[in-house]
């Protein structure tokens, strides 16, 4: 073996989605992780804390006390303009809606990853999807949106973590990547990206003037407040962030699509569900069905124009979740009545098989 | 001798801090928030730490501190103002980080958050405004309300049995190790308002030196939500607020 | 090539480890591999299990309704995979504590004894590497030099003096294994 050999060798790596997380966020950049442990998420922190980033890219790793408590130290973190991070499973996700409405408020950047658990309540620690209405529709106060990356393999979990710091970044947002417990628990195999050096004080202050990091005479003080007690100051506060998501909308759409050049018939599909739908596809093909898939990456913005798109050249399509129907709601929108939108989903924690979901295809839309 | 005799360097005896801002305060008159205000505003003039502080308001009557002092704020969720200064001090570690905090802020609704940033010892100092009720929501009870007090939330006196203790929370944070320096002040008179100085000043080279979380409770007045003229306030805070939190170190390491 | 595979068994038997040397393998191999685990408080005491793919092609579901091969080592995990093999496919069994045996005619199955032997030869440790052996007797999914890679890639440094004990394992396995209809 040659060393170029060896190095492409020792790029491919096997770990499990969590994981992948972990090393992603300390290979991007990242200068801050703030979590509580909750199943099945809790291998992001634990890789942390093995891997000790604090002593090589200078990134802090701290156990909060909650997840109340974590998403505020992202709060104050991302503050200074550092690249900060939570993550947890839905019941921890509930719990953090107050911070996440107020990181909307004050304008800040910051990843969280939900790696989806059947609920509600304590529910199951079992995968899940029925935190998609509480994601992209807003599960804290006031009108506000997160830019929704779904990753639908480990090699996304790497990717999108990335990915969602960028976004974040760019456009003043949280940026949540929303997995569930399969793609958490799995492994695959992973190429890392490239280790990139966390951001210098004076890159903070060029990338995010706005950053509290110590006010200099030469210029008035950064103030991070979510706080607007004049409705016309809060109504200024809103509209520019109608605007932002608009450009996030026109933008930052994300899509996948498989078998759907001469579909007669498409699945919608995200995360683990889409690689089920996948399956169900293949076997629809070997027995003569014209299936397709087209799995939304980002949920928000979601793909509505390519959905409407699609709508006018097939006849019919099936949403496939592990919930009781929640992403349906958004296909129906973008197709508006012109052909059927049917659903398949399990729930509580359980994943539908590749030949449940092309039985319903079948009995719900093709033979319906 | 004219005005401008007067205005005269040599003349000076007394000037307002360069750090405290222009603009009226929405406190109202006698109130203790503004005096606090003006001391810390003081020190991180005397201690030549403008340009690396980073203040935390809370969610209170004191949630406008980011108008008054010309240093860089964060605005906390309710409660939440110690998480936010552990991580701007961990992620700042060189900057001067304090959190400011009322008595429904620090000892009701984030208890945890008080609790457990002082027993990680974050490097950080707690400013505690302790009047015994929420003033900014119009005089309800607050965790720090004495037995048979009156609020808009207990209206014949808080009793026991419907309402609980009244929250030592100060002589409790006194016990954890990760706290350096916890004391209980007040800025009624000349000489309290030297002393309540002091002990913030210290809190603050404190947190400068990594030494741990220092507390600096503030037993204050709120004349409004008590319903009394400024002077009767301070009497009366004399009376029954000293004995139930007896100023003094607590602690100091 | 693709192969589909559970493995099934109690907590502590080494389930979850055996899958994941196998994805190594296939890993080292240049195959795409999932290795999904049944996760949670499963794995402390009662049934684990874990869906093994390996491929030479991009995978689609790593959740799966039906397995070429499935492996189970308790008998639970009979009843609850034996229906789920593929016509054609192939079942391999501990037969330690069972008192229902597989009946399905349509698939090939095979026993091995691994825990008998590994408990009268103080080797409990890799009896999950002797299951393995049996397997790839079987089904030759992927090579032995290539478990022995594996094996080095998923060890700490600190355990790589072990993994002599394993190779003989496997090869023991390939000895114990027996068809059974």
């Amino acid at each position: 073996m040659n060393d170029s050999e060896k190095h492409n060798m020792e790029e491919v790596r096997l770990m499990k989605g969590n994981e992948a997380v972990a090393h992603a966020a300390i290979r991007c950049g990242c200068d801050g992780y703030f979590g509580y442990p909750i199943t099945p998420q809790s291998e992001i922190m634990e890789t942390l804390m093995e891997q000790e980033p604090w002593n090589t890219t200078g990134m802090v790793v701290l156990q909060a006390e909650s997840e109340t408590s974590s998403i505020n130290m992202v709060y104050g973190a991302a503050g200074c303009g550092k690249k900060a991070m939570t993550s947890s499973s839905s019941p921890g996700i509930s719990l953090m809606q107050e911070g996440i409405s107020y990181l909307a408020g004050a304008e800040l950047p910051c990843v969280i990853v939900n790696v989806m658990r059947g609920g509600p309540g304590l529910g199951t620690i079992q995968p899940s999807q029925a935190d998609y209405y509480q994601t992209v529709k807003g599960g804290g106060h006031g009108d506000y949106k997160m830019i929704t990356l779904a990753p639908a393999s480990v090699q996304e979990m790497a990717d999108h973590t990335v990915l969602a710091f960028d976004l974040a970044f760019k456009y003043r947002v949280t940026a949540m990547v929303l997995a569930d417990g399969v793609i958490g628990q799995m492994m695959e195999k992973v190429v890392l990206p490239p280790f990139k050096p966390r951001w210098t004080e004076n890159e903070i202050r060029q990338i995010s003037p706005w950053a509290t990091l110590g006010k200099p005479a030469t210029r008035e003080p950064n103030i991070i407040n979510s706080l607007r007690l004049e409705a016309s100051d809060m109504e200024e506060l809103n509209l520019r962030l109608q605007g932002r998501y608009r450009e996030i909308e026109n933008n930052e759409v994300l899509f996948e699509e498989f078998s759907v050049k001469d579909a007669e018939y498409v699945i919608v599909a995200f995360g683990t569900t889409a690689r089920v739908c996948q399956k169900a596809v293949e076997m629809a093909r070997a027995e003569g069905i014209k299936a397709g898939l087209l799995r939304p990456i980002t949920l928000y913005p979601f793909p509505t124009v390519e959905i409407s798109n699609l709508a006018n050249k097939i006849k019919g399509m099936l949403t496939v979740e592990m919930s009781a129907g929640q992403m349906v709601d958004d296909v129906r929108l973008a197709v508006n009545g012109r052909i059927p939108v049917e659903f398949f989903g399990r729930m509580g924690g359980i994943v539908p098989s590749p030949d449940e979901v092309l039985h319903a295809l079948k009995t719900k839309i093709i033979h319906r | 001798m004219t005005t401008n005799d007067i205005i005269n360097p040599a003349n000076l005896v007394y000037a307002k801090t360069k750090v405290m801002n222009d603009v009226p305060m929405h406190y109202c008159p006698g109130c203790s928030h503004g005096v606090v205000h003006k001391i810390i505003a003081e020190i991180i003039e005397e201690m030549d730490m403008q340009e690396k502080t980073i203040g935390i308001a809370p969610v209170g009557c004191a949630v406008f501190a980011y108008k008054y002092l010309d240093i860089d704020w964060q605005q906390a969720a309710h409660g939440r103002a110690p998480a936010l200064a552990t991580a701007v001090k961990r992620l700042l570690p060189d900057r001067l980080v304090f959190t400011y905090q009322g008595d429904g802020d620090l000892a009701a609704i984030g208890t945890a958050e008080t609790i457990h940033a002082a027993n990680r010892g974050e490097n950080i100092a707690i400013i505690f405004i302790n009047n015994g009720i929420y003033g900014m929501t119009g005089g309800q009870m607050a965790p720090t309300t004495l037995e048979g007090m009156k609020s808009s939330t207990s209206p014949n006196g808080r009793t026991v049995p419907l309402n609980g203790h009244p929250l030592d929370i100060t002589k409790l944070l006194a016990q954890l190790k990760g706290t350096c320096y916890v004391t209980r002040q007040s800025v009624h008179t000349i000489a309290a308002v030297r002393k309540a100085k002091k002990a913030i000043q210290k809190a603050f080279e404190n947190s400068m030196d990594n030494k741990g979380t220092s507390v600096v409770e503030i037993v204050s007045t709120c004349n409004a939500g008590w319903k009394m003229t400024p002077e009767a306030a301070n009497d009366w805070m004399v009376e029954n607020m000293f004995p139930a939190y007896p100023l003094g170190d607590l602690k100091d390491l | 090539m693709k192969e589909e595979i559970i493995i099934a068994g109690f907590g502590g038997q080494g389930v979850l480890s055996m899958g994941k040397i196998l994805a190594y393998s296939g890993l080292m191999q240049g195959q795409e591999v999932s290795w999904m685990p049944s996760y949670g408080p499963e794995q402390r005491g009662g049934t684990a299990n874990v869906t093994v793919i390996l491929s030479d092609e991009r995978i689609s579901s790593p959740v799966l309704n039906s397995y070429d091969t499935a492996i189970v080592l308790n008998q639970p995990s009979l009843e609850r995979f034996e229906n789920k093999v593929k016509p054609g496919g192939t079942l391999i069994f501990d037969g330690n504590g069972f008192h229902k045996f597989p009946t399905r005619t349509d698939i090939n199955i095979y026993r091995i004894d691994a825990t008998e032997y590994a408990y009268a030869n103080d080797a409990a440790k890799t009896m999950n590497m002797i299951i393995l052996g049996g397997l790839l007797k079987v089904r030759p999914i992927v090579q032995v030099e290539n478990v022995l890679k594996g094996l080095k890639k998923s060890l700490p440094e600190r355990h790589h003096h072990l993994i002599p004990m394993n190779e003989k394992a496997i090869q023991i396995g390939m000895r114990l294994i027996k068809k059974v209809n």
